[in-house]
């Protein structure tokens, strides 16, 4: 019987178990999804002791010959050392079928993937440009309505990859990707949680994802949905979340703007402020943050006092490699 | 066989519910939250969950030398008798509104009380 050596712990394999069975026996927590050999969410890496051919059978020639393979199909032959493979390892080919404009500073990335994407709306993706430059980017898209993978943008002054988004990625163009990650999306079992979604800027993106999964599969209890930014161009989807709001009896979409002009309609305040202006008791909610970091970190601590379990608030902050970030919003 | 406390209280999913009541007391309490300014949440989450699993008498053990170590910097910023007091006070209260038992309550704070000169680093 052979032995899986997995970060600090070895574990025992069972004889007609896979290497993801003995794993999961042991609540060690990998990722998967299928367990069919057909999404690749629970490759592995092996980095001593022989991997079955039957394992790699899907596995591109360049991640096999690293040692990757799927776990949900592999039954060891002989003791293993296996860890979870590194993310830059493991990315797919995207093809890029839509760049279009939402606001001055915001566009909307449609994508297509070679092979089919398994992702929950409100995870992330990192996009690769050719040149090795890595960014990560939230899904707004709903995998069930939704073909192309939906991502939204915010040029940042001197940002690398959103400038180069703005100016050079066209309709046609190849990117590689790597994904879905992040825990960040609707769970369909909560249906009879209320849920509060704060984002500022492009932190709406997985959100607009998180409540369109939500409505789709037939939430009960009410949903909230507060976008912050600082001028109304900023609210960049408002027509289509003002007659999502109108569809569903149990979706509201309050816009909060903290500059100076505030059109009817839209609350002079910041997302956060709005929310727990509106909603103090939050025992029993399930929480979404995304945006900022500063704001997001900020209001996690205001969540879990106004009474939302720490486990129960899913949290993005959109942290960026250049910690020069001036505020995003 | 005998229960530990730990056992008794109702294990890890009973120290769980414990921990956010006892950590949102800790956090809106002005003469103790500085103490516990972080950025990151979870982790402290997980330590203060590390915190009531031991004084429950859970698995995990920790030494004396392990609650000075933990708790050298707080004491250089000031950590002193009446800060310990107010946690104590707070685990105490978590305790009642979990309806756990006096006599439980008991065996915990004198765990816990055990500690001080550890964790003051006397
Ligand atoms: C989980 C996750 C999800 C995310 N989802 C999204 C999303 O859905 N949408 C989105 O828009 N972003 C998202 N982000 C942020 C995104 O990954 C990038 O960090 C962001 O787009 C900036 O990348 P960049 O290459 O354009 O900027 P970078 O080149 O990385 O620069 C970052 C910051 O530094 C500043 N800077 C750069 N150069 C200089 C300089 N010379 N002097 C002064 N300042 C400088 C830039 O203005 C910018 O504020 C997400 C991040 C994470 C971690
Ligand atoms: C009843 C007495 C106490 C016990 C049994 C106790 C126990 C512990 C334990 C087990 C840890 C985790 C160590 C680790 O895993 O890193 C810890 C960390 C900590 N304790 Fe206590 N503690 C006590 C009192 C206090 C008091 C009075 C304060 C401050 C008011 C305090 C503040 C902290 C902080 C801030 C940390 C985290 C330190 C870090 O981030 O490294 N503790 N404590």
């Amino acid at each position: 019987m052979a032995r899986l050596h997995f970060e600090d712990s070895a574990y025992q394999n069972r004889d007609t178990e896979t290497v993801l069975d003995t794993l999961l026996r042991h609540q060690v927590s990998v990722p998967y999804s299928c367990r069919n050999g057909v999404c690749l969410t629970c490759m592995l890496r092996c980095s001593e002791g022989p991997v079955p051919a039957a394992a790699q059978k899907d596995i591109r020639e360049t991640l096999r010959i690293q040692g990757c393979f799927l776990s949900c199909l592999c039954h060891p032959i002989a003791d293993m050392t296996i860890g979870l493979p590194d993310d830059s390892l493991v990315f797919g080919r995207a093809t890029v079928t839509a760049v279009d404009k939402l606001a001055d500073t915001i566009c909307r990335v449609r994508l297509l993937p070679a092979m089919p994407l398994y992702y929950h709306a409100g995870q992330f993706v990192n996009l690769h440009r050719s040149d090795g430059l890595v960014r990560s980017y939230s899904l707004a898209s709903l995998p069930r309505a939704d073909s192309d993978l939906e991502l939204h943008v915010k040029r940042l002054p001197g940002g690398a990859m959103s400038n180069w988004i703005f100016e050079s990625l066209v309709p046609g163009a190849a990117l590689d990707i790597d994904g879905p990650h992040g825990g960040c999306y609707y769970l369909a079992e909560e249906s009879d949680r209320p849920l509060l979604l704060i984002g500022n800027g492009t932190g709406l993106a997985p959100l607009f994802g998180i409540a369109r999964d939500a409505l789709a599969s037939d939430h009960l209890e009410p949903i909230h949905l507060y976008h912050g930014t600082r001028y109304s161009d900023g609210l960049y989807l408002d027509r289509e979340l003002r007659a999502m709001a109108t569809a569903h009896d149990n979706f509201t979409y309050v816009p909060c703007l903290s500059g100076d002009e505030v059109p009817a309609g839209c609350r002079r305040s910041r997302a956060e402020r709005a929310a727990f202006a509106d909603h103090s008791a939050l025992a029993d909610w399930r929480v979404y943050l995304c945006g900022s970091p500063a704001m997001v970190n900020k209001t996690k601590k205001l969540a879990f006092l106004a009474g939302a379990a720490l486990a129960d608030i899913c949290s993005d902050p959109f942290e960026m490699t250049d910690k020069r970030a001036v505020p995003r919003d | 066989m005998v229960q530990t406390l730990f056992e008794r209280i109702g294990g890890d999913a009973a120290v769980d519910g414990a921990v956010d009541l006892f950590y949102r007391k800790v956090l809106v309490d002005d003469r103790i939250s500085h103490f516990f300014e972080t950025t990151d949440m979870d982790e402290q989450r997980a330590k203060q969950k590390a915190f009531l699993t031991w004084a429950f008498g859970g698995p995990k053990e920790y030494s004396g030398k392990d609650m000075r170590e933990a708790h050298k910097d707080l004491v250089a910023k000031g950590l002193d008798d009446s800060h310990f007091d107010a946690v104590a006070g707070h685990l105490q209260d978590t305790l009642k509104e979990l309806g756990v038992g006096e006599d439980i309550i008991g065996e915990v704070m004198s765990v816990a009380g055990s500690t001080r000169d550890d964790v003051l680093n006397r």
